[in-house]
């Protein structure tokens, strides 16, 4: 079981209509380990954040998550499609932050952070809260607890959705884009938080356009396009001495708009 | 000018003459007093008119309004509209979802309930609920029978009529509410574990809630005077309770007002509390508190005062927005 890795991801394939998003994604995440995933906008790196999730159906291939094939369940020996309510309870043992936040607006921070605990996990409300507050804590935001989504800035957004995500201590976090929609001077401190997780030991996989802070972090690099790994390897490997021509373009893009 | 401390009013006179600012406020004010004015003189004019014709009885409106009759009528009106409104709460909220769901055939039956009831005239649903014995003369399970029309009283057939009808509008009102929550919304949700039914009643209905309040509080105002409508069958509400008076005195217009009375102190009632609940569900909406400010200022390092600025920027973003 030890050995077994975090998610093992062979020949995905998806489709929205006629436009085909995924083409055949292999990919493998190890229990612990940092994988950032980069390319270009519509390349498909979202979509495939949300199939490993189960929030979006596939239509070719395998996503393995521990011992589970994402969307179908185990009856006797056959694998059937899983049920709404098996696919909450995975998706409850698996965190994910989005590129809009998407706190809910009508609760505080804290009830953001403990919606999942108090709402999925029943905890009593004295046990959520202490849990609450001590991710508060990790997120540099104790002060705020009682705060609207609303009343805080972007970055302060997205510091208490990565809370929420990591509330139930999944050890896995999918972080969809999570600095794309603040501004530049927020972005730091979201990493720092991103950083916290990465060496706490969580199985992280992150869709970033933040290639330097993707070479501080990643443990291995995915390049996408086009629905396609184009290549991987250590964040050295492709971020610094890519290979494929498309690779060395793509990255070429990214630094000058860095500059 | 000479009266204002110059050092008193150092903004004032900062922004560069308060004068001309108190000036330029004063031509709209004449003419506003002016209009207003002429407004309140018609008004007395269509009072006097019908207090001097000396045709009304005000003693009858005093010995009616509060008796025992009239009180009971109220009473009915409350029944029916408070049970019309959470009838149509429940049954609209399950019409909704059944309108927005993927399965083809709840759909069709939503939209078909809305098409029938909401384009048929409400009265005309009055009348044939209370007729409804004239093709169903019995209802009942297996032996146990029992007389339609010992079920479909006046009341019945009243609440019966009004909660259906009320239905069809207050499902699209709620369907409207549903839609204006983000979808994202639903997939944090899900992300964090949450299960569809869960979701629905925990995150995405409290924050529809806000939008649907408005036109459902318009709606149940609504429905507080289209139950006025079920006199014709003789349920004895406001109305039908001021007419009936009537009827055995012949003092019409007076019960008429009286009935109008009690009309307009439900509404106004009902309107108080259509306010408070908008205020309750706006958490989270309501313009920045003091009290987040406040507090807002240790997370920032306190040597950035641009980082501050900008929060407060996107305060007046999210609460204009």
């Amino acid at each position: 079981m030890t050995t077994q890795p975090m998610v093992r991801i062979h020949d995905l394939k998806k489709a929205f209509g006629h436009h085909v998003v995924l083409e055949g994604v292999d990919m493998e995440v190890s229990r612990g380990e940092v994988v950032f995933v980069i390319g270009p906008s519509g390349s498909g790196k979202s979509t495939l954040l949300r199939c490993i999730n189960g929030l979006e159906p596939y239509d070719g291939g395998e996503i393995w998550v521990g011992d589970y094939l994402v969307g179908a369940e185990l009856h006797g020996d056959r694998w059937v499609e899983a049920s709404p309510k098996v696919a909450a309870q995975r998706r409850s043992r698996i965190g994910m932050v989005f590129q809009r936040f998407d706190l809910f607006p009508n609760m505080t921070a804290l009830e953001n952070i403990t919606a999942g605990l108090r709402l999925v996990h029943h905890q009593s409300p004295k046990e959520a809260e202490a849990r609450g507050r001590e991710l508060l804590e990790r997120v540099g935001l104790s002060e705020r607890a009682d705060s609207y989504p609303g009343q805080l800035s972007g970055g302060q957004q997205q510091r208490i959705a990565i809370a929420r995500a990591i509330a139930a201590k999944p050890n896995l976090v999918l972080f969809d884009e999570p600095t794309s929609a603040l501004d530049p001077e927020l972005v730091g401190e979201v990493l720092d938080v991103i950083r916290d997780l990465a060496e706490s030991g969580m199985s992280l996989i992150v869709v970033t356009h933040e290639i330097h802070f993707a070479l501080d972090v990643a443990d291995v690099v995915y390049f996408v396009d086009g629905g396609r790994v184009v290549e991987s390897g250590s964040p050295e490997s492709v971020i610094k001495n890519p290979r494929h021509e498309r690779t060395i373009s793509f990255l070429q893009r990214i630094n000058r708009e860095s500059l | 000018m000479a009266i204002l401390d110059p050092v008193a009013e150092p903004a004032m006179n900062a922004r560069g003459g308060a004068s001309r600012v108190i000036h330029a406020r004063l031509a709209p004010r004449l003419f506003t007093a002016s209009s207003a004015a002429v407004v309140l003189l018609i008004l007395a004019g269509a009072v006097y008119l019908v207090v001097s014709s000396g045709r009304l009885r005000w003693a009858v409106i005093g010995e009616y309004i509060f008796s025992t009759v009239m009180l009971n009528g109220v009473k009915t009106t409350l029944t029916i509209t408070l049970v019309s409104l959470i009838t149509s709460i429940v049954l609209g909220t399950l019409l909704a979802t059944m309108r927005m769901s993927k399965n083809f055939i709840l759909k069709a039956i939503a939209s078909g309930y809305i098409w029938f009831f909401r384009g048929t005239p409400v009265i005309v649903q009055v009348v044939f609920w209370f007729n409804i014995a004239l093709f169903l003369p019995k209802v009942g399970f297996g032996d146990w029978t029992v007389s339609t029309n010992v079920i479909v009283t006046p009341m019945n057939a009243a609440l019966l009529a009004m909660s259906l009808n009320v239905s069809a509008f207050m499902c699209e009102v709620i369907r409207g509410g549903l839609l204006a929550v983000d979808r994202g919304q639903t997939e944090a949700a899900m992300s964090i574990g949450m299960r569809p039914a869960n979701i629905l009643l925990r995150i995405v209905l409290p924050q529809a809630v806000r939008v649907i309040l408005p036109p459902a509080g318009n709606l149940a105002i609504d429905l507080l005077k289209a139950t006025s409508l079920v006199y014709v069958i003789g349920t004895k509400e406001i109305l039908g309770t001021a007419t009936s008076i009537a009827g055995q005195n012949f003092y019409v217009i007076e019960l008429l007002i009286v009935a109008c009375c009690w009309y307009l102190i439900l509404v106004t009632i009902a309107s108080y509390l259509q306010g408070k609940l908008e205020k309750r569900f706006s958490r989270g909406y309501a313009p920045a508190s003091t009290k987040g400010k406040k507090t807002a200022a240790p997370t920032q390092a306190p040597d950035t005062p641009s980082a501050n600025q900008l929060e407060s920027a996107t305060e007046i973003e999210e609460a204009t927005s």
